[in-house]
């Protein structure tokens, strides 16, 4: 991979929208072993103040790794996959996902770095409904591990 | 009243290959370093590793157990520092310990988290900021 600068910023074209349902919820938070009742039965949700069922707070990684290919399959980071690790990874909410939600998300590349031999790659995954409503932006850092040394 | 420095009830999350089959479909990441021992040796691994998102949906529940309102997590983030590694039968046991570091004039609360296995940290910088009014 070449890092460069001028990369920063790019932005590419939205997700296609994805309808966020009960069932996915559940099976994301079977999944993380989460019996938490508000991600289970809406009349919890409701009772906390929420239209329906929401989603555990790092939900969002299923359409951000979805939409975060475009990023690792542009041939201009040239990319090699097999080398890549993630290092770091953050959510910042302006409310919960729920089921009910239509979701789109737009990648753009916050930040390219070079350390240690390895090349470090930070997305911005904005995440809004088909609305336009913000309901959260993650930030996603990968390594580029460079060859052994 | 939450002060800071108040500790939050720590929990052990075993973790076995069969919980990364099943996050691998609920995620959509079936990357087989997380599934697949022959892969995951032969890129330099010492065995199959956990998804790092895996580690990070497991920890937080420290922090949502405890506020019983996942919704108010307002930002949460981690730095993955060493991988979890999970072998077959014995699989692992993640430790995740949280304490509030500030308390915000507005009642917002600032929660670091420590994660390790078998003593070593796996999760770095795991912040969490957790609204504490109720649900609008």
């Amino acid at each position: 991979m070449s890092v460069s600068p001028s990369l920063i910023g790019r932005t590419y074209p939205p997700s296609a929208p994805y309808e966020v349902g009960r069932e996915k919820i559940r099976e994301f938070a079977d999944a993380a072993n989460d019996p938490n009742p508000v991600y289970w039965d809406p009349n919890a949700a409701r009772t906390l103040g929420y239209p329906d069922v929401i989603a555990p707070p790092t939900f969002a990684i299923v359409l951000t790794l979805q939409a975060g290919r475009q990023v690792i399959n542009d041939p201009e980071l040239d990319i090699d996959y097999s080398r890549v690790v993630h290092g770091e990874q953050r959510f910042v909410h302006a409310r919960p996902i729920h089921a009910g939600d239509t979701l789109q998300v737009v990648v753009s590349i916050d930040e390219l770095r070079t350390a240690a031999g390895n090349d470090l790659i930070t997305t911005r995954s904005d995440v809004r409904t088909v609305d336009g409503e913000d309901v959260l932006t993650a930030f996603s850092t990968i390594v580029v591990r460079g060859p052994e040394r | 009243m939450t002060a800071v420095g108040e500790k939050l009830p720590a929990q052990d999350f075993p973790i076995t290959r069969a919980d990364l089959v099943r996050y691998a479909g609920a995620s959509g990441d079936f990357n087989p370093i997380h599934w697949n021992e022959r892969f995951a040796t032969s890129v330099g691994l010492p065995n199959v590793i956990a998804h790092g998102m895996f580690t990070m949906a497991s920890a937080i529940r420290v922090v949502t157990d405890w506020t019983g309102d996942p919704g108010a997590v307002l930002e949460y983030g981690v730095r993955f520092t060493r991988p979890v590694v999970v072998p077959d039968p014995e699989g692992a046991v993640l430790r995740v310990e949280g304490s509030v570091r500030e308390v915000r004039e507005d009642g917002t609360l600032d929660i670091d988290l420590t994660a390790s296995v078998d003593g070593k940290t796996v999760l770095a910088k795991a912040r969490v900021v957790v609204r504490s009014s109720p649900t609008p």
